[in-house]
Order: C-alpha cells, then structure tokens, then sequence
C-alpha cells in the first residue's frame, strides 16, 4: 500500500477523569478510504475534532504528510489540506446552497475575501466552481434556494459539497448519513463511492453495509481506544471486534 | 449564538429576484424624494424647524446604519456604538474651539491651531473614529456574546467619563460650537444647506452598505454572525472579517458624529453616553437587523416618537416602552419584517 497521509501517535484527551481518546494509533494511507466505527461515546467525533484542530489533544501527535499539526488551529489545517464535515448538519441556513459553497471556495482559492465592492454572486471565478460543485452532489438545481428551505437528506449533500469547496486532500466525514432515510443514503453510498476514487477519506459511520462496501480498512474505536484496523473481512472476523462491537448488535 | 439572541427580519440579501430589486429601488426613490421634498415644503410653510428635525433623523439613521453592519449582519452586539459617534463629535468640537477662541492647544511645543475647514476636520474626526474602533474592536472582539456586550459598554464608558471631566472643553457641560465649518462652497451652519448634505451623506452611507453587505466579504460577514464554527472549518478565520466590520461601522459612526456635531452647534459627553448607546439598538431592532433600511425607518420612527410624545409628557418613554416590545415580540423582524410580510400580502 501507498505512503501515509495522516498519523495519530499516541493521542490522549481527557475531560476531567474520562479519557475520551486513550492512547490511540491510526495510520490513513494516501488514497485509502478508511472507515472508524465503534459504539456510541467510543470517541469517534472527539478524535475528528482533534484531528481538524478544533480540540487541543492532551498528549500525543497528529502528523499530516509528514508535518506536525498538532499545535496549528483549524484554519491552518484546512489551508494544508485537512477538512472535516459535521454529524450535526452545520451550515449557514439563511444563505443559498451556492453561497454556502462559494464561503470554502474563496478561503482556497485567494486565501482571503477582503472584497467590498463587487457583488459576490457576479464572481463568476467562484460562481462557477461552486456550481460544478453542487452538480457532483446532486443540488444543481437548487442552487440558488435558501439553504433553510432543502430536506435533511438534500442538507446533508450540501454539507459534503461545502466540505469539498476547501479543496481537500483528507476528508474527515462525521457521519455524513446521520439520520437519512433508505433512499437518501443510497445516493449517498454512490457519492462515496465516486469521492473515494478523488480523496482520502476517514468516514465515520453507523450504517454497517455502508461501512463494510466502502472501506479499504476499518479501525475499531472503544473506550478511545483502537482495537483492531484491518481489512472488511479481517474486521468482521475478528473475535476481539465481535465481543467489544459487533456482539452487542448481532 | 447571537442568533438566537435576537430575531432577524429577512437576512436573505439580493437572491437575484429582479423583480423584486426594481420595486425595492422604487421605494427607495420615493424614500429620497420624499426627504428631497422637505425643505422646500418647510420653506412654503415657513417653518424651517421641521428641516433640523428630519436633519436630526437622518444623522441618527446613519448611525442605526453603521450600528447594523456589526449587530445586523456581524451579529456583535455592540452597546457602545454611541463613543465613535461622540469622539468624532468632540473632534469637531476641539477644532473648532480652537480655531474660533484664538487660543492653541500645546502640545510637545507644537501649537494647534484648529480650523473650521470641514475638508480638513471631517477627516480627521472619522479617521479618530475608526482608529478607537480598530484599537477597542481588537480587544473586544477577543469575547462574544454578553461579554463583548459588557466590554463595548466599559469602552464607551470611559471615553464619556474622559468627555466629561476635560474641564478645558466643558466637561459634563459639553462645548459650542462658536463658528460653523464650512464645508468647500458650502456653510454648514446653513440649516439649508447643511439639511442636503445630511441627505447626501445617507444616501452614500445606505449604498456603501448595501454593496459591503453583498460583496464577498459580507458574505463572509454575514456567514460569521450565524455559524462560526463551520466557518473557522472551511479555513475562514471569523476574526479579522469581524474586525474589518467594526471599523468601517466605527468610521460610519464617525461620519453621523461629525454632522451631529454641526447641526446640534454643540457636542457634549451625552452624545456617548450609554443610553445613547442603547437608543442606537433599540432603533435597529425596532426597524428590523440585518436589512439596512429598517433601521432607517427605526431612527425616523424613535425620533418621530420622542417628538410626538414628548410634546404630550415626558414620561414619553413610558409609551415607548411598551410599543418597542410589542413591535419586537409580535412584529418579528421589526418594521421591516412588517413592511414585507404586507408586500407578500400576509397578515404579520
């Protein structure tokens, strides 16, 4: 397999007496789509915000293409690469979907919006990528709607494009399903699977056919800690695996 | 998060429904006609006091404005927006002081003369107006919510009581203004005159909005006032766009304080005083945040009250109270949530 693109050495958070990361190893190879699953309060979205530098690890080090990030904030991160989407859809509800997106496009693409008098929408330099955006999404032709007014499904593929608007190399998805009916994840499995080919991802997800179709490799988050990272079939083989996660459902 | 703090009318701006853009700039010709008409009405009657009144709201309608870059579409809620009006106010009033008493202020074996030049004062008054807001907005803006509340306050608090014990201007007493400025051609000390200015210096303010609020950084802006969050997660540091807008709105501030300053003759700490400060934000929630005309209506519509009222009792506040939370609880969005809720022809 190729080279790494992003390793957790020895990361520890706590919060007051809890570890909620404890001592966790994870190597995501470039080009791989790497699945975390593990069961409610495992430390899933603790470890996310840790790596897009929302949260300051106690211990341990975070290296992305070789560079220590450990101590840069969130913005510095997404400049080099790293960004992350939310469980609990985040966007700007008011503004419209193509809005929402040309928001990520211009912090890459001139690092700053220091632009008082031409009209945002008249940029056709991002109009137009952002379109291209929402049309890999599958929001085309809602583009010009208040984000308020999309379904929960329909916000969450926006979610995704305005994630991709930073230009990534490394996805973090926190459970980019959350909530969504059997249709709608579909569609999403299918947006995945084109994105895997383009990125590397770390997806977080509850939906185990998604896990378990998509992933190169899962790790396996308990108690903050990582059990096990192997392919699908080592995975749902894994006797360890079996009695810490999978037992409890099957 | 701020939004939650207050209700916001229609922060939707320019979705590109042309239509609707063509009947918004009718309104806002009819608007300026109407204001264009006053003088000319004033003189056929012979009463020209009503020009100082409407002069007054306009100057108060620039300031709901700047008041509404931050707290409208920043979402800061500033409670000591009146110390930039103020500082610029007393930046005239030193000028001028100087300049028309003969005696120059000293300072570090340099004679200030100070001048009655507007070209040259103006300036210089909202230069000083930007600079506090860039010098305290890099403070404050370090806290949110009822903290940056709570620290405008103290800022503004200090520049009143800094007013009011320079006992060489006036201190609590305030200062005149002996001579007016005058501003190229044109005698700023003629109520006439100086009424077109006024106007002129609205309607650049409301369009200098509007194109800040639609640019890429008020898109910016506005993204940081309802999730900053996703915005610091999409690689967008909320900090400086924040800063940025406290200036310009400070500077803006300071352009509404050097014109109160001519048309009141007079400056005195009350103009930054903290109820000053409040009456600002009343007017924006009142006319609706995060349009830019509704606090135009709500600085017209306050003013309006205070001199309907006030002639009845002045008590006048008592009726006022309850009306400003009747509007804000039922009216959502102010007068201008009102005014279009009408235009979709719904009941409020």
């Amino acid at each position: 397999m190729s080279r790494s693109l992003l390793q957790v050495q020895g990361l520890v958070k706590t919060f007051g007496g809890i570890k909620a990361t404890d001592d966790l190893h994870l190597d995501i190879k470039e080009g791989e789509l790497h699945a975390l699953i593990g069961p409610n309060g495992a430390g899933k979205t603790t470890l996310i915000a840790q790596l897009a530098g929302m949260l300051e690890p106690t211990s341990g080090r975070i290296l992305f293409d070789g560079e220590d990030v450990t101590r840069l904030d969130c913005v510095q991160r997404v400049r080099r690469g790293i960004a992350r989407s939310f469980q609990i859809t985040s966007l700007w509800p008011t503004l419209s979907l193509v809005e929402n997106v040309v928001i990520a496009l211009q912090a890459r693409t001139e690092g700053h919006a220091f632009r008082f008098w031409e009209r945002a929408r008249d940029v056709a330099s991002l109009r137009d990528p952002a379109l291209q955006l929402l049309e890999r999404v599958g929001l085309r032709a809602k583009a010009h709607r208040p984000t308020q007014t999309l379904s929960h499904g329909e916000q969450r593929q926006l979610e995704l494009a305005v994630t991709l608007g930073t230009g990534p190399r490394l996805l973090l998805l926190d459970e980019p399903m959350a909530g969504m009916g059997i249709e709608d994840s579909q569609r999403m499995v299918t947006l995945l699977r084109e994105l895997r080919a383009h990125y590397t991802i770390l997806l977080i997800e509850h939906d185990m056919d998604a896990v378990f179709s998509l992933a190169d490799r899962i790790s396996v988050l308990v108690y903050g800690h990582c059990v096990a990272t192997g392919t699908p079939d080592a995975i749902r083989t894994d006797a360890q695996v079996r009695a810490a996660y999978l037992g409890e459902e099957v | 998060m701020a939004d939650t703090l207050l209700p916001v009318a229609n922060p939707v701006v320019g979705t590109g429904d042309s239509a609707r853009r063509r009947a918004s700039l009718g309104v806002a010709l009819i608007c300026v006609a109407l204001l264009a008409a006053v003088p000319f009405a004033a003189s056929a009657l012979g009463d020209t006091f009503y020009v100082r009144v409407v002069t007054r709201m306009m100057i108060f309608a620039i300031m709901a404005i700047s008041l509404d870059l931050v707290l409208g579409f920043g979402g800061m809620v500033c409670f000591g927006h009146a110390m930039f009006v103020g500082a610029a106010a007393y930046v005239v009033g030193i000028f001028v002081f100087h300049a028309s008493s003969g005696e120059p202020l000293t300072i570090a074996g340099v004679a200030f003369q100070g001048s009655t030049n507007a070209l040259v004062i103006w300036p210089v008054a909202i230069a000083t107006s930007a600079l506090l807001a860039l010098v305290f907005g890099a403070i404050a803006l370090r806290t949110s919510g009822l903290y940056f509340i709570m620290i405008t306050l103290a800022f503004a608090q200090m520049l009143y009581f800094v007013a009011a014990s320079a006992s060489g201007y006036g201190g609590i007493d305030g200062l005149t203004l002996d001579k007016a400025p005058t501003l190229g051609p044109l005698d700023t000390g003629d109520r006439q005159q100086f009424y077109w200015v006024v106007l002129a210096a609205l309607a650049a303010a409301y369009l200098l909005c509007r194109r800040i609020v639609e640019s890429r950084f008020g898109l910016v802006l506005r993204a940081s006032r309802s999730n900053p969050t996703r915005l610091s997660a999409v690689g967008v540091s909320p900090y400086r766009y924040r800063l940025a807008a406290f200036v310009i709105a400070g500077a803006l501030a300071g352009l509404a304080g050097v014109l109160l300053a001519s048309s009141q003759s007079f400056v005195s700490p009350a103009d930054m005083s903290w109820s000053r400060s409040g009456e600002l934000i009343v007017m924006v929630v009142l006319g609706g945040m995060a349009t830019l005309y509704g606090p135009i209506f709500g600085a017209f519509f306050y003013l309006a009250a205070e001199f309907a009222l006030g002639h009845l009792t002045e008590h006048w506040q008592l009726v006022m109270g309850p009306l400003v939370i009747v509007v804000v609880l039922f009216g959502k969005g102010g007068l201008a949530g009102l005014w279009s809720a009408v235009r979709r022809g719904e009941t409020p």
